[in-house]
């Protein structure tokens, strides 16, 4: 896998080689204990570790594929085979044709990519600047609003959302997009907490410099901070983005209007009034995964090292 | 002496000015984060303490106080603790994936052929949303769908409908959380295996260690600070099950989870008392494990704890 000229070296990339290495020490040890290892590294050993690792491949992947089969299978073709017979003809598309015509799914991918840029742009700016609130001033209530937002990441949004309910209401905005948008915001630890972390590696000396050039406040976040935390805005643009492209409740909740779905409560409606019609829900289901697909597979990397430093944080 | 004066009386002039800058400024960068954190976090909680004594129907003026009867009926009422048993079919679930993820993290952390395909697969369930997976899953369980046809394969002619009935319907929906969520424990524990400092490993090949050795006193305790997060985060999340059974059944043969159960009383029958009282204890659940794990298991970013 050759890394465009665009990305810097990833510390993925170092602990690949790594592993390599360290494989090869442990076969070499291996070797060397040769009577004590066979058991656990013999052909024996290697024939299981494949067979564990292709069933399981078939367990992650069979419930996937079969949808697709389904999906591009006719009608009469879908009543009259089983779920494991692929399609006879793989470029029927009209059970696509037919969801994005006539379902609410064009409507639903618009919604999605809205709240999506609104609320990606909102959680970076708002969690930039709280972070660097933080960090980089000495004031009184620090040590509060710092708790404030750390103590803030226990409490599991599921559980408050009969009292929120209420809140979205009163602010009027209960099915608008503003309604969601604002519950991403307001309850978004993780990524103040991924800022904080990172903020503590940029070197003070860097703001003390610029504010010796007559900088304000304002004008080193801006242009001084804002810009070394690509990093950390790229792990939060992955996390956030892909629960924000799953998120299911908030929308179901607070969007019930049926020209304000998102690709998740699209989804679940759709598959209410079709009823017995699987090759349609099917096909719906695939347009849903495949930009999951997508960008999984352009950022593979990225989307490893940003969940490992997001779940750790 | 004449050209030291104007300097001090600068230097003493300028630090008030900035010390009254300085404490502003913070403020002002922190004023929106603080009143979403507020409304959207801490207002509810506080709101839901409130409400869990009092017997409100979420449309009335008056609120009426009941002291503690919603926590009272909570642990007594059968149909109430029912729920919280449900949770234990995610609960063994949950250690189930833990133990295929660490499994599969081990053995892909040794030279492997294919594995970063191997890797992708195993991950990718993770990032589908969750409402195609549930889709997949009432394709995969449905009479006559995946599951059986792969069946019939092996010659079982007769399977249990997986959804329907009650006894079976959790087990279903339990394999369907391993299924989506094992990715994540599985890449989690591989990043931590790959950190390992590899001198470490180079003395154990010195004390002439084997394989299992090394899998089980430095794999295992190098990473046993992740192992515990994910088991703490799979403890709190099977307390809080929502998604997959309220796509999959809706919470109907007897899969009502907690949560589901929370809402249906909240907004479906207008206990917002009961339902608040509900919330409030699922609340302090995940908070006491949370404790208790952050007691037994130190972090070293201690800073952030």
């Amino acid at each position: 896998m050759s890394a465009p000229t665009l990305i810097p070296p990833s510390a993925d990339d170092v602990r690949v080689e790594r592993t390599l290495t360290l494989g090869d020490r442990l076969r070499a040890a291996s070797a060397r204990n040769r009577s004590r290892t066979a058991r656990v590294s013999g052909p024996t050993a290697a024939v299981l570790k494949y067979v564990s690792l292709v069933v399981a491949s078939l367990v992650a992947i069979v419930p996937l594929v079969t949808l697709l089969f389904a999906s591009f299978k006719t009608k009469a073709e879908f009543a009259a085979t089983g779920p494991l017979d692929p399609p006879k003809n793989w470029l029927n598309f009209s059970n696509y044709s037919k969801v994005l015509l006539e379902g609410d799914m064009i409507v639903a991918f618009v919604n999605t990519l809205v709240i999506l840029a609104v609320a990606l742009v909102g959680t970076i700016l708002l969690g930039t600047m709280t972070a660097y609130a933080i960090d980089r001033f000495n004031f009184r209530g620090r040590g509060l609003v710092m708790s404030g937002f750390l103590v803030a990441a226990l409490v599991p949004a599921v559980t408050t959302q009969v009292a929120t309910f209420k809140i979205i209401n009163f602010l009027g905005v209960f099915n608008t997009r503003w309604s969601v948008i604002l519950l991403f915001l307001g309850t978004d630890i993780i990524a103040i907490q991924i800022f904080m972390q990172f903020m503590r590696s940029i070197s003070r000396s860097l703001d003390e410099a610029a504010m010796l050039d007559g900088a304000n406040r304002f004008r080193i976040y801006r242009s001084v901070i804002l810009p070394l935390l690509r990093p950390a805005i790229a792990t939060v643009v992955i996390i956030k983005g892909i629960a924000i492209y799953n998120e299911f409740y908030l929308p179901f909740l607070y969007m019930p209007s049926g020209d304000l779905g998102v690709l998740s409560t699209a989804l679940f409606r759709f598959k209410g009034p079709q009823g017995s019609e699987w090759e349609l829900i099917a096909a719906c289901t695939i347009l849903v995964i495949v930009p999951t697909l997508v960008a999984f597979l352009a950022l593979q990397r990225h989307i490893y090292s940003g969940l490992t430093s997001g779940a750790t944080k | 002496m004449a050209l030291l004066t104007p300097n001090r009386a600068r230097t003493s002039s300028v630090p008030p000015r900035t010390r009254r800058g300085w404490r502003i400024t913070p403020w002002l960068f922190l004023v929106v984060p603080l009143v979403l954190l507020l409304t959207f976090t801490y207002l509810p909680v506080a709101n839901m303490v409130w409400w869990s004594f009092t017997s409100w129907d979420g449309l009335k003026p008056e609120k009426i106080f009941v002291g503690w009867k919603n926590y009272h009926r909570i642990f007594t009422d059968p149909d109430i603790l029912q729920v919280f048993l449900v949770s234990a079919y995610y609960l063994v679930g949950a250690a189930i994936q833990l133990v295929l993820a660490l499994y599969f993290a081990v053995i892909l952390s040794f030279r492997t052929r294919l594995k970063n395909l191997f890797k992708g697969i195993i991950f990718f369930p993770y990032l589908v949303n969750g409402v195609a997976i549930g889709i997949a899953f009432l394709f995969f369980f449905r009479p006559d769908g995946t599951l059986d046809a792969l069946l019939a394969l092996f010659g079982v002619t007769d399977p249990p409908t997986w959804l329907g009935d009650p006894s079976i319907a959790n087990y279903s929906l339990a394999f369907t959380s391993v299924w989506r969520y094992m990715g994540l424990n599985f890449v989690l524990f591989l990043g931590a295996i790959q950190s390992i400092p590899e001198d470490v490993y180079e003395a154990a090949d010195l004390d002439g260690a084997t394989t299992w050795h090394k899998v089980r006193y430095i794999v295992i305790p190098g990473i046993s600070q992740i192992i515990g997060l994910t088991a703490i985060l799979a403890i709190s999340g099977a307390l809080s099950v929502f998604e997959i059974p309220f796509i999959m059944t809706g919470g109907a043969n007897g899969t009502t989870t907690f949560v589901i159960r929370t809402i249906d009383l909240a907004f479906e029958y207008r206990k917002l008392g009961l339902g608040s009282a509900m919330g409030i204890v699922l609340l302090l659940l995940v908070i006491l494990i949370t404790i208790v794990q952050r007691k037994l298991v130190p972090t070293e970013k201690g800073d952030l704890a």
